[in-house]
């Protein structure tokens, strides 16, 4: 019975995870004072590519080829390994948060060398900086939960997040709250939103993950785009799990509350952007080293309950 | 037991012949590599039997060397490294006969194959020998014979220097290693090595020579900061044997500190702290001082001195797991540590001798130099990016099943030991990430600068692929990559005999606890299984989808400018400034700029050189005042056979004088 709920929030997730970049532009519009693009552009937008042809690049070889498939394919078999808020995730067993973040780290390799295979400076920036956030917010995340395994006792992500309702009590809210914080810094980073980076921006000196992907174009963009859409879920469920923690009973109520915090995580990244300026790429470092410090500080707060 | 004594015969002598034929290129590029690989063939049977189980009783011979005997024994522990150096050494052999080849006409090819054979029959030697002297008779051969395949190409200036440091370092070592054996055989009464484990070792004296144990095996396997002489010395040695040296022969440095954990029995908490700290600045310092640099084999070797790190990380967790009682903590973290060990060789070996291909190929090791490879060099291309992938620990490669199990190590201990003992294991976990990440970033830049792009020179738009039999070690070492990868479980489930060995743990909680992990690398590999299936389709759906479809070719977007050209495109320092700035307490990069001047500028350049930081501040300042120190000795030397003579004659007279009183 579980499998089966696991596989359909599985699908689920599949399902919506470009709906979060949806509300998220329409969330930017709004402040802007724009009716903004509909809530299923996206799903337009995969739907065209899909449906085009491709140009590429004289210099490229089948690494450029490869890479958008390769990431998509570490990206799809991560989201199988996330928890559905408290419900567990299909794929899962102890030490699989590794498997996750090394997933994530397949998906950055692959990018990296698609976006180093056409030989442009503009994504060779880009690359190098992909591949120094990401140095620096890969510990921070790990930290992160290997903080809420001691707390809940068990390092397998699905049996943390269905564990922590019960382990969370007025004493480890604060501790919660701080890695909830180094987390969130993380989701941002990873993904390659604002303040780290500005997906809309037109100018490619500036750009982190959408300079790499320039030359992509037809079905090949549809699978960048839809696995950057499944890495927004896949950090953004870890998040969101942490901090709607609440666990009803009911399955339905519990996976719509999820699903509810899902969208209201995009919603906050749409008030950030339309809030937020970018930072300079020289503050990034200091804000990732920032959120490690919440982490450990959480660390600490969690090992003085026991 | 007795076809590997064959095969270290065969080695001996088909090396000797080699010597002999010095004057005859063709001869010697067939006798000697024949000679390892088929040493090799004869070797790995036996290892491969011990490993799966099979005991062999230890064979003794008289020897008349004091305190030494002819004992040797081949357990699961020295069959686990006997494996690399067989796999390595024949697969190296083949690629060195045609890479030698284009030495042959100004230089004779008999020494580096004699020295060759010898430097692999001496590491075979080494793991089974069980007796303190053979085992320092066969580790300074070892020296020797690596020190000579170092100093090939000794014309060269940079080759000589990096030859001395090296023999300097690795007897410095071994200097500590002798201490290590006379405090053993001291309280022991014999240098056997049954007796070293017989012998029950309290607190103070098991720490001492656990310490010099680091120290001495540590020069050899390359732990910051004796690594001195590793980024030295691999860059300037053939490739082949570069591979040799950072695949297998560092890993002998392990096996020493292993096998000195089986004599000293129950470890302290503290042992497992310092592998931990030594794991952990060897990593990160590794890795860092990698990316700082511009030649690939240089870049090559900082990377051993990481992933020796990520070993004595393992090593670590495993002597904490032993502590505190914890088996499957113990097993996690030997069994990442001794995975490593293999994992290494494969992707290293491998990454070594593409490496090589690329100089041979393309005439230039200089990564900024180089680019658009993949395109003239497809099947170097193709094996070198597997093995970087798995070299960062990648899924669903080898290196990631390593690092996997020390990390679920760590994070078991996290999840369920009290705070004292879990604290050092808090730092593995982001350590690991941080040095993974980092390698990432490290391995990008050195392929996509190298293989991917626009050849940034004529050399490199000239490159060609070398030949088969140097592209047969290439795809033989990656398909092992990716083999231990997906069977990890199996792999994990060979290494139980070793494991119960080496951890203590008795032979049913062994059994028990491996069970558990041999099923959870089964999920890994399942995984990965379905990581791979998936990517097939998505591969099925492109190719469906592109059918009929116009696809179209053009030049890359940039930014509208209309004739870009390849030394437009980012370079490696490029690349890697960001991160060097951002880590430069550490590395101490030389900038040499000179910045673009007045309204039209005529030149600008910029060179950055970042030196070892351990070299420069630490081990030449110390020499330098130890030879002045010295040189305050000068007078004794005069040069005057009478004053020898007196020496001589003082010095019997002295020894007479100490013996009667």
């Amino acid at each position: 019975m579980q499998a089966v709920v696991s596989i359909i929030h599985w699908l689920v997730a599949l399902a919506l995870a470009p709906l979060l970049l949806g509300i998220i532009g329409r969330t930017k519009a709004f402040f802007a004072g724009r009716t903004g693009s509909p809530f299923l552009q996206p799903y337009h937008d995969l739907r065209k590519l899909l449906g085009k042809g491709a140009v590429y690049s004289h210099t490229t070889t089948w690494v450029f080829r490869a890479a958008p498939m390769v990431g998509l394919g570490a990206v799809f078999v991560a989201s199988g390994m996330v928890p559905f808020g408290g419900s567990p995730a299909v794929i899962e067993f102890p030490a699989d948060l590794i498997l996750v973040v090394y997933l994530l780290g397949l998906l950055r390799f692959a990018t990296v060398l698609g976006a180093l295979d056409t030989g442009s400076s503009f994504e060779g920036m880009g690359a190098s900086r992909e591949v120094q956030f990401s140095a620096l917010a890969e510990p921070v995340l790990l930290l992160a939960l290997a903080t809420l395994g001691r707390q809940t006792g068990s390092y397998s992500l699905s049996t943390i997040f269905v564990d922590i309702a019960e382990h969370l009590s007025i004493h480890a809210g604060p501790a919660m709250l701080m890695g909830a914080v180094a987390l969130l810094v993380v989701f941002l980073v990873e993904n390659a939103r604002i303040p780290v980076d500005d997906p809309n921006t037109h100018l490619e000196l500036t750009m982190i993950h959408e300079v790499m992907v320039l030359d992509y174009s037809g079905p090949d963009f549809a699978f960048v785009l839809y696995g950057a859409a499944l890495k927004l879920w896949v950090l953004g469920a870890l998040l969101v799990g942490l901090v709607i923690p609440v666990h009803v009973g009911i399955r339905l109520i519990d996976s719509l509350l999820f699903v509810l915090g899902m969208f209201a995580l995009a919603f906050l990244v749409g008030v950030i952007e339309s809030c937020m300026a970018r930072l300079r790429l020289l503050r990034v470092p200091q804000m990732l080293i920032a959120a490690g410090a919440f982490a450990i500080f959480a660390l600490v707060l969690v090992l003085r309950q026991t | 037991m007795q076809l590997l004594f064959v095969g270290v015969g065969l080695l001996l002598a088909s090396g000797l012949v080699c010597l002999m034929l010095s004057r005859r290129p063709r001869a010697v590029a067939i006798v000697g590599p024949a000679g390892a690989v088929a040493a090799a063939l004869l070797g790995i049977v036996p290892a491969l039997r011990v490993v799966g189980g099979e005991i062999l009783p230890p064979v003794q011979w008289a020897w008349s060397v004091p305190y030494g005997s002819l004992t040797l024994a081949l357990d699961g522990l020295s069959a686990w490294f006997l494996i690399p150096v067989l796999v390595v050494g024949g697969l190296a052999a083949i690629y060195g006969a045609r890479y030698l080849g284009s030495y042959a006409r100004y230089k004779a090819l008999g020494p580096p194959w004699f020295f060759y054979n010898v430097l692999m029959a001496s590491m075979i030697v080494l793991v089974l020998a069980r007796n303190g002297m053979l085992f320092l008779v066969a580790w300074e051969l070892m020296s020797l014979a690596s020190f000579f395949l170092v100093m090939f190409e000794a014309e060269q200036e940079s080759v000589r220097r990096a030859g001395w440091i090296y023999l300097v370092a690795t007897h410095l070592g071994t200097a500590f290693l002798l201490a290590l054996f006379v405090l053993l055989g001291q309280q022991a009464g014999s240098l056997d090595f049954a007796l070293f484990g017989k012998t029950g070792w309290v607190g103070g004296r098991a720490g001492l020579l656990f310490l010099l144990a680091i120290i001495g095996f540590g020069t050899k396997a390359g732990f910051m900061p004796m690594h001195v002489w590793l980024p030295e010395a691999h860059p300037a040695a053939p490739s082949h044997v570069s591979a040799v040296m950072s695949g297998v022969m560092i890993k002998m440095g392990i096996y020493g500190i292993v096998r000195t954990l089986t004599f000293l029995g129950s470890p302290a908490a503290w042992w497992g702290w310092v592998l931990i700290a030594i794991g952990l600045t060897s990593g990160l310092l590794g890795v860092l001082f990698a990316l700082a640099q511009h030649d690939l084999k240089r870049l090559l070797a900082y990377h051993s001195v990481e992933n020796i790190g990520i070993i004595a990380l393992g090593l670590g967790v495993g002597i904490l797991g032993q502590v505190c009682g914890s088996p499957v903590l113990a097993l996690l973290g030997f069994g990442g540590g001794l995975l490593h060990v293999l994992n290494h060789a494969l992707f290293k070996a491998l990454l070594f001798l593409g490496a090589g291909a690329v100089a041979h190929g393309a005439g230039t090791r200089d990564l900024d130099r180089l680019g658009g490879l993949l395109r003239r060099m497809p099947v170097t291309g193709v094996t070198f990016v597997i093995g970087a992938a798995a070299i960062c620990g990648l899924p669903p490669l080898n290196g990631f099943v390593s690092e996997f199990l020390v990390y679920a190590g760590a994070l078991h201990g996290i999840a369920s030991l009290p705070v004292s003992v879990m604290l050092s294991l808090l730092a593995v976990v982001p350590g690991l990430a941080l040095i993974g990440g980092l390698a990432v970033a490290c391995f990008t830049k050195a392929f996509g600068i190298v293989f991917l792009g626009e050849p940034r020179t004529p050399e490199a738009a000239g490159a060609h692929e070398v030949d088969l039999s140097m592209r047969l070690p290439l795809v033989l070492l990656a398909a092992g990559c990716v083999g231990v990868g997906l069977l990890a479980p199996l792999v994990v489930g060979m290494m139980a005999p070793m494991l119960a060995a080496v951890s203590g743990v008795d032979a049913t909680a062994t059994g028990e606890s491996l069970a558990g992990i041999r099923s959870l690398l089964g999920q890994v590999a399942a995984s990965a299984v379905l990581l791979l299936a998936v990517i097939a389709f998505l591969a099925a759906c492109r190719r469906r989808l592109l059918a009929g479809r116009p696809v179209t070719s053009a030049p890359t977007w940039d930014c509208g400018y209309a004739a870009p050209t390849a030394r437009m495109q980012y370079t490696a320092s490029s690349i890697a400034q960001p991160l060097i700035r951002l880590f430069d307490v550490f590395l101490r990069s030389r900038l040499d700029l000179s910045a673009p001047r007045g309204y039209f500028p005529q030149d600008a350049s910029l060179h950055t050189d970042t030196p070892d930081v351990f070299q420069e501040h630490l081990f030449q300042p110390t020499l330098r005042a130890g030879g002045r120190l010295l040189a305050g000795l000068h007078w004794l030397q005069h040069g005057h056979v009478q004053v020898y003579v007196l020496y001589i004659a003082l010095a019997l007279l002295a020894a007479l004088v100490w013996k009667l009183g």
